[in-house]
């Protein structure tokens, strides 16, 4: 026996990896003169211990799963997209038009509308990139971060300019009509006799996740066309002599990349804030690249990995909230998990799978 | 210590009984942080001095994301927390949602916008402020050349500039004014390097006198301006003079720290309306003291001090970005 076991392989060695992040992180909190496990405590029950806690969680885990699922396609055609935050940003520009100036007699077709909008601008902040690369050879990497920027001032720039109410102080469009609100989970498991949190944010758009974590999984693994981008990312030299044309999969993955990301806003812009504001990506372009990392761009793992984004970032605002804990240590305990499961993965797994080898080894004698 | 034990007791508390009264008041700080320098440590400091001086307690919580405040809001609310004092005009819309769903907690916003029974809105004349230090920014000027540098470009920093532009036009109608705009995300109230570059950018064009309205990032604008021969700087909402004695021209003072005192010693029997601190009332106003005595002349004294008596009497009128989104002498 060479390897381990696949159970080991993907539920032990991330267990183990959280493990020792959580450890460190409970030590980095002794340090700072706090109590660990009242801060555990704190963090579970705030994010899990009540449909409040688990409205904000999913809510969080929604917004990560479209950015990590966008991380991973792009990932699997060997194009490393940074640009999740831009492309978001931007999808937020076309949910919010298409909300704002399309009126809808009801959510449930401007959800549609809402979602192709969203899509079409995040897919078209990508296509540029996207093109360069493949025409031009111009790095990925370089070209997406730099239209983060481009888009975080131009959204400014429409915010301020354009979409803004007259009088208002605060950059942000108007409120959607109420025609486009998205049903929240308080409202949809009302009929089914099931109390809901009325506050938590958490709607319809993570059946939409859901569901596109499985479309995602269809087009990669079922589909032609999914092959083919597993087959440019394995390497490319061999497809292009397997009649692949690197052009048209950059161009595929890119656009399917950036739209799931530009699809992300309509958790956050229809669905939470009801309208536009300045502010509305807040990081989630860039925790879906780890979400991807740690998922293994697989669209299961990437959803395991948004749930557990969700509930740091849901459990750390309970911290921030309840007790003396700077808000920057809950960045430190997301960072250590970042660290352990992503960079460091192989000084658990080294060791443990040594330990599975022998194990089975001395069986066989 | 004791003080996390407490909030932990509240929070256990509400988890048991909810709805226990608290009745401590609770601050929300905006994105920028507790400690930056500026805007959100002004409103710390009122609420630590009330703490120091009555022995109370206060909740309190940097917000960290956009959807926490709302939140941090009904947490607060639900804890029993009274009044609920909230900084920055982004708490406006989600304080607008929460409130109605509150109506024995009285909140407060700071620079926010919003109409219900319970919510007491704390507004400053920033451009009456600015208006002032600009005009001492134009008698200090030897170039004839100032600088502005603000964090974002959201329309609360243009009525900071268009004051600033108009008091500097008033000491110098021939003065030219750089406006430069940090950045176009919210690392742009944190962000000093970038403030210092700007900074520097500035003086090569000319400047001599530099007005930081941009939070955090000023701290980088103040060290950049001392750093540079024969360059004066502006600080923003704290008296910032200490932080580079001879080297500070002043402070446009907004007082959020003796607003958020007022209100904290009210506490729930806190008057719900809307105030307005311009220079009457001293919620707005220039910092003088011994940082900065050398720097300001009897003559530009005299100036300032007519120019707020005529603010003040309403023979000088000010003119206000955010009344008509429009800045007479400053273009964005």
């Amino acid at each position: 026996m060479e390897k381990m076991p696949k159970w080991a392989d993907i539920a032990l060695i991330p267990l183990l990896n959280l493990t020792l992040a959580f450890g460190i992180s409970m030590l980095v909190i002794l340090a700072i003169g706090q109590d660990p496990i009242e801060a555990v405590k704190l963090m579970v029950s705030g994010a899990l211990g009540s449909t409040y806690g688990w409205g904000y969680t999913l809510y969080y885990a929604t917004n990560f799963i479209f950015t990590g699922l966008a991380v991973s396609i792009a990932f699997k055609a060997a194009l490393f997209n940074i640009g999740g935050e831009g492309q978001a940003a931007l999808g937020g520009l076309g949910v919010a038009l298409v909300c704002l100036y399309i009126p809808f007699p009801h959510w449930s077709v401007a959800i549609i509308f809402a979602m192709l909008g969203g899509a079409v601008f995040g897919a078209a902040w990508a296509a540029i990139p996207a093109y360069l690369q493949a025409k031009r050879g111009s790095h990925v990497v370089i070209t997406t971060i730099m239209f983060n920027f481009i888009a975080a001032s131009l959204l400014n720039y429409l915010l301020v300019n354009v979409l803004r109410p007259k009088g208002a102080m605060d950059p942000a469009s108007a409120k959607f009509p109420e025609t486009t609100n998205l049903p929240t989970f308080h409202e949809m498991l009302e009929p089914l006799g099931i109390a809901f949190s009325k506050s938590a944010p958490v709607n319809i758009s993570l059946l939409i996740a859901l569901l596109a974590c499985v479309l995602v999984y269809i087009l990669m693994w079922r589909t032609r066309i999914g092959y083919e981008i597993r087959a440019f990312g394995e390497s490319p030299s061999a497809s292009v002599y397997a009649g692949i044309s690197p052009l048209k999969i950059t161009m595929i993955a890119m656009l399917l990349s950036g739209g799931l990301a530009g699809m992300m806003s309509i958790n956050n812009t229809m669905g939470e804030s009801e309208r536009l504001i300045i502010n509305s990506i807040e990081g989630a372009g860039f925790i879906g690249i780890a979400v991807a990392l740690m998922g293994r761009n697989h669209p299961f793992g990437v959803l395991l990995a948004a749930l557990l984004f969700g509930f740091l970032y849901q459990g750390g605002g309970e911290l921030a909230l309840w007790m003396s804990i700077p808000r920057e240590l809950v960045l430190v305990i997301q960072g250590l998990v970042i660290l352990f499961t992503g960079a460091l993965d192989n000084m658990i797994r080294i060791p443990v799978e040594r330990m599975f080898i022998r194990a089975a080894k001395r069986k066989e004698a | 210590m004791t003080l996390m034990k407490k909030f932990l007791g509240a929070a256990a508390a509400v988890a048991v009984t909810a709805g226990a009264a608290l009745a401590d008041p609770a601050i929300i700080f905006d994105l920028g942080g507790k400690f930056d320098k500026s805007f959100n440590e002004a409103a710390f400091r009122g609420a630590q001095r009330w703490a120091d001086e009555t022995g109370g307690k206060f909740l309190e919580i940097e917000l960290q994301s956009e959807a926490q405040r709302e939140q941090a809001l009904r947490r607060f609310a639900e804890a029993g927390a009274n009044p609920i004092v909230t900084t920055g005009f982004a708490m406006s819309t989600p304080l607008s949602e929460v409130a109605p769903d509150y109506p024995d907690t009285k909140f407060v916003t700071i620079d926010g916008w919003v109409e219900a029974p319970n919510v007491h809105v704390v507004g400053f004349a920033e451009h009456e402020g600015s208006y002032l230090v600009g005009l001492l920014a134009a008698k200090a000027s030897k170039t004839g050349t100032v600088g502005f540098i603000g964090g974002m470009d959201v329309p609360l920093i243009r009525k900071f500039a268009c004051g600033y532009a108009q008091g500097v036009k008033a000491g110098n109608p021939d003065a030219t004014i750089i406006a430069n705009m940090t950045g176009t995300t919210p690392a742009a109230w944190n962000d000093p390097v970038r403030g210092g570059e700007l900074t520097k950018a500035q003086i090569a064009q000319g400047a001599d006198v530099v007005y930081a309205a941009a939070g955090g990032t000023g701290i980088g604008v103040l060290q950049a301006a001392a750093d540079a021969e024969g360059v004066l700087s502006i600080g923003v909402d704290s008296n910032q003079n200490h932080l580079f004695p001879g080297k500070v021209l002043t402070s446009m003072l907004k007082r959020v720290d003796v607003a958020v005192y007022n209100i904290m010693t009210a506490g729930e029997n806190l008057e719900v309306g809307f105030e307005a601190l311009d220079l009457s009332q001293d919620g707005v106003g220039y910092a003088l003291d011994e940082n900065n005595a050398s720097l300001i002349s009897e003559d530009m004294k005299t100036s300032v001090e007519d120019a707020k008596a005529k603010i003040i009497a309403g023979d000088i009128k000010v003119h206000d970005y955010s009344s008509d989104d429009s800045c007479p002498v400053l273009d964005f």
